[in-house]
């Protein structure tokens, strides 16, 4: 019986520190219309020494700083005010004996993040908790031990685990964004982290350079460039900067990787008509996908690789269409307007976001794949192009010159919560999201 | 015997002696133009110049002249005219309507005058288009209708009996404004195709 009641303890304990994955997922419904936030406090860290040491200060205070950052740009949460809190910041409590749940609910937090950092020489331990208020239980307990210099890397799992607990989903912390910036003087290619954070200059043609795009395992990015003084293809690996060309007679632009494979469909003029082909990642041609006269652009492939949806002339003016790989068959999605491009599909092949012509400014629309239901996410505010959804399909990034010069922003999908992500010297545009990084 | 050897001495004399004052004559002339405009301030001096030369010379009034020396001769003539050629050929873009590639009639007359140019004092010359747009429509679309622009002029060209060898074509799209200006005047001018020497 004794050992039947230890047992017991053992798995309580663990349970206590662990998540309790049963009944998690119906704190967020992130396929819900509704977009009401869940209000969350985000006190500064306690430090581990006990003692208020100032480096402990400057830690705990960068710590949670970062971790209400990273959950705000999700816009899941409203992190509610530190002024407003009735707990004494100087003596913090961070563990389920010693917090007063009453003085949480009362400044209307419904869910509460508690951490415990200490420092030994270039070490870090953190303690993070997370809490319901209301149910007066832990909903998450981690320990992370890391190098100092990996502070960001520790808060983004921590995110990554509160929204996963929330929404059964890893969110977008493990992702980066690609995007083209004329700071140096020509458009090249930049890398950031999913915040902005980060920025970090990816190519150095010193010529016009366009058009990045992820391949589905986030090492390799292709785009468009004039380095050799004609519009090229080139694919460079992510880690280890090897670049192969795609070179043809004509222009090689708008490249999109295959899902799961090194391969890319893009548009090529070498036969003298600007077609979509299907090719290997070096260049080989597998297929031609589009045959009408005039321009096909821009395709887009679902996450299944089963469909892509694309641009062409064929028409008369810019539409986007959609063929299915496997039958052939081609269909015109959009009809409003006369100036629609720029498709990018949703990650669960649902819907397709654009940007269209509307009154002499380009606006993001949102549309079903089956041409259903279109949406206008932006009114009145400069041209805002080149949409790319986020790979946990809540998020949309996109450029908009709504301040003057072209900028990346950040919007819900549903169209809320519209922010600038970043600036810095030039002009940003054609931003494209990156899958998760799993292994970066 | 004598006779003969005095004939043929003479005559393999004065062969040569024609031949170098022929070849001095030459000279002389060169330097009578030089020396016309040198001696503007001492006539008499050029008038009293006898070489021991068997060339005519006449000094002449400070108002006239041997020569027109502004004159260009034929050779000179062609370049100037293929310089201007190439200038116009460089220098008229042919323009675009809004979203459209079709040569209007303008556009065809100006391309005309090119493939003119091109096969006559331009006969030997690569030349590029180079397709551009303004900067209304999106990246990618406007990068695939500047290739069409380029396009639809070397056809044109073509047509017109141009050799398709030596005529390239780029794309620049929106990339490259000659006008960053945002009115029409401005993106009219965008809206082009632009011949270079390449």
């Amino acid at each position: 019986m004794r050992c039947f009641r230890f047992f017991i303890v053992i798995i309580a304990a663990v349970l206590a520190m662990t998540e309790i994955s049963f009944g998690a997922y119906d704190y967020i419904d992130i396929n819900s219309p509704s977009i009401r936030k869940m209000p969350i406090a985000i006190p500064l860290f306690k430090s581990g020494t006990g003692t208020i040491n100032n480096n402990d200060m400057i830690f705990s205070k960068q710590a949670s700083n970062m971790l209400a950052e990273m959950l705000d740009f999700t816009c899941y949460f409203k992190i509610l005010d530190r002024e407003s809190f009735l707990e004494n910041p100087l003596k913090p409590e961070t563990t389920l004996q010693n917090i007063n749940f009453h003085n949480w609910a009362t400044v209307g937090a419904e869910l509460l993040v508690t951490g415990k950092i200490s420092i030994k020489g270039d070490l870090l331990e953190i303690e993070l908790r997370l809490f319901d208020t209301i149910k007066a239980s832990q909903l998450i307990g981690k320990k992370y031990k890391a190098d100092a210099k990996s502070l960001n890397q520790v808060i983004r799992l921590f995110a990554s685990e509160i929204v996963f607990y929330l929404t059964g989903n890893r969110g977008i912390f493990d992702t980066r964004i690609a995007f083209v910036s004329t700071g140096s003087g020509n458009k090249e290619i930049y890398i950031c982290d999913f915040d902005g954070t980060n920025v970090k200059q990816f190519t150095n043609n010193k010529a016009i350079t366009l058009f990045p795009a992820w391949s589905s395992d986030g090492k390799w990015i292709a785009y468009t460039s004039y380095l050799k003084g004609n519009p090229d293809i080139y694919i460079k690996n992510v880690n280890n900067n090897s670049i192969s060309v795609i070179a043809k007679k004509g222009i090689n632009i708008t490249p999109v990787w295959v899902p799961g494979k090194f391969a890319l469909a893009a548009t090529l003029s070498y036969t003298g008509d600007q077609d979509i082909y299907l090719m290997t990642g070096t260049g080989k041609i597998i297929k031609k996908l589009t045959k009408s006269s005039g321009s096909d652009v821009s395709p887009a492939l679902s996450t299944d690789g089963k469909k892509m949806a694309f641009v062409s002339s064929r028409s008369g003016t810019p539409q986007i269409y959609i063929k299915d790989l496997y039958t052939g068959y081609e269909k015109r999605l959009t009809f409003n307007g006369n100036y629609n491009t720029q498709p990018c599909w949703s990650p669960k092949g649902d819907k397709i976001v654009y940007s269209g012509l509307d009154g002499g400014s380009h606006n993001i629309f949102i549309i079903g794949f089956d041409g259903k239901n279109p949406v206008q996410l932006t009114q009145d505010t400069g041209n805002n192009e080149s949409p790319s959804w986020s790979p946990d399909g809540t998020l949309i990034v996109f450029s908009s010159t709504r301040e003057g010069p072209s900028r990346i922003y950040v919007m819900t999908s549903y169209g809320t919560d519209q922010r600038r992500v970043f600036s810095i010297s030039g002009e940003q545009s054609n931003p494209k999201w990156s899958p998760r990084l799993v292994n970066k | 015997m004598k006779k003969k050897m005095l004939i043929v001495l003479s005559f393999l004399l004065v062969i040569p002696a024609l031949l170098i004052f022929t070849s001095c004559g030459k000279q002389t002339v060169k330097a009578d133009v030089e020396t016309v405009q040198d001696a503007q301030a001492d006539m008499d001096a050029a008038a009293a110049d006898s070489s021991a030369s068997d060339v005519d010379s006449e000094s002449l009034p400070a108002d006239q002249s041997v020569q027109e020396p502004t004159g260009p001769s034929a050779e000179e003539m062609m370049a100037m005219e293929k310089a201007e050629a190439m200038q116009s050929l460089v220098n008229e873009d042919v323009l675009f309507d809004y979203d459209s590639a079709a040569l209007t009639e303008t556009a065809q007359e100006i391309l005309k005058t090119k493939a003119d140019y091109l096969g006559k004092q331009c006969a030997s010359i690569p030349v590029t288009i180079e397709g551009h747009c303004d900067d209304r429509g999106t990246n990618e679309y406007n990068l695939a209708l500047g290739e069409r622009r380029a396009r639809s002029a070397m056809n044109y060209l073509i047509n017109l009996g141009v050799a398709p060898s030596r005529l390239n074509i780029i794309s620049y799209g929106e990339e490259k404004p000659l006008d960053p200006g945002q009115n029409e005047d401005a993106w009219s001018k965008n809206r082009r195709a632009h011949f270079i020497i390449k």
